[in-house]
């Protein structure tokens, strides 16, 4: 483990971006919330990251994965396929 | 005890049986319609080619799902090694007295007081979507699976193997360029 307390703007961010996740450890947010305190960018960044989480939440929401097989794609696949089992 | 019974496998079949199935797998980690379509297909004649390698104690569904599995790493692998323009840009200083500290021209601009109650509506939504289409592919792919299907990190360490450090520098350096985009698309105008 990392076991030193200050940390760097690029450290921070990543730790902010684990977090969005909630795999960042405890140490990983004391680290975080301290160079905050001292860093106006990197608490900027975390506010926008926290948007972003959101906006990510209700994205997951309205979108529902590029849909699903259709007839064409099949009678291609069907075709793709015969031609290599006739050989 | 009794015998264990005995798999075999019919092509003729496959694409009534699988090919939903298959693409239905495929199309949650690639997020892409016809990527997805090319690795069943590519599955199916690696499958075909196969077939004498088939020894009937899976099923038929998930040996081809094993070949997808593979194909899926592959085309993973493929993208992850190339390095195209669409890299992204560092933020920070890389080495000197400021080694890790944000780059003056690269520093996040404030999105104004109410970002917070601007998300609910459309046109951010479609910004957002232009935004992760503008992903390298292969940070794309990880955020993805990350963010919206909600994946754990073993898993998608699994599915794509890769490290999960490796995975940590990806969705590090997906949102820094995510946030930046907005910004730049969005909160700024």
């Amino acid at each position: 483990m990392n076991r030193k307390l200050l940390i760097s703007c690029e450290e921070a961010t990543s730790i902010c971006n684990k977090n969005q996740y909630g795999e960042a450890s405890m140490w990983d947010k004391i680290r975080l919330g301290l160079h905050s305190l001292g860093c106006v960018h990197c608490k900027t960044y975390s506010t926008q990251n926290n948007i972003l989480t959101k906006l990510m939440g209700n994205h997951s929401n309205s979108c529902s994965n590029s849909g699903h097989l259709t007839d064409e794609d099949k009678t291609e696949l069907e075709d793709n396929l015969s031609g290599k089992l006739k050989k | 005890m009794s015998n264990p019974k005995k798999h075999t496998l019919d092509p003729n079949k496959w694409i009534v049986l699988y090919a939903d199935y298959l693409f239905n797998y495929a199309i949650v980690r690639v997020d892409d319609h016809d990527l997805a379509k090319d690795l069943v297909q590519e599955t199916f004649y690696s499958g075909l080619k196969g077939m004498a390698n088939f020894r009937g104690q899976a099923s038929e569904r998930t040996w081809l799902i094993s070949i997808l599995k593979r194909k899926i790493i592959d085309h993973y692998r493929k993208i992850n090694s190339i390095k195209g323009k669409k890299e992204v840009r560092v933020n920070f200083y890389a080495d000197g007295d400021n080694k890790g500290s944000w780059m003056e021209e690269r520093v996040p601009e404030s999105w104004g007081n109410n970002a917070e109650k601007k998300i609910e509506n459309e046109e951010l939504k479609t910004a957002l979507d232009e935004c992760i289409e503008n992903l390298p592919e292969k940070y794309r792919i990880v955020f993805m699976l990350k963010t919206v299907q909600n994946y754990e990190t073993e898993e998608i360490c699994n599915e794509l193997d890769i490290t999960a450090s490796n995975l940590w520098v990806i969705i590090h350096r997906a949102r820094q360029q995510l946030r930046r985009c907005l910004e730049d698309n969005w909160f700024k105008k």
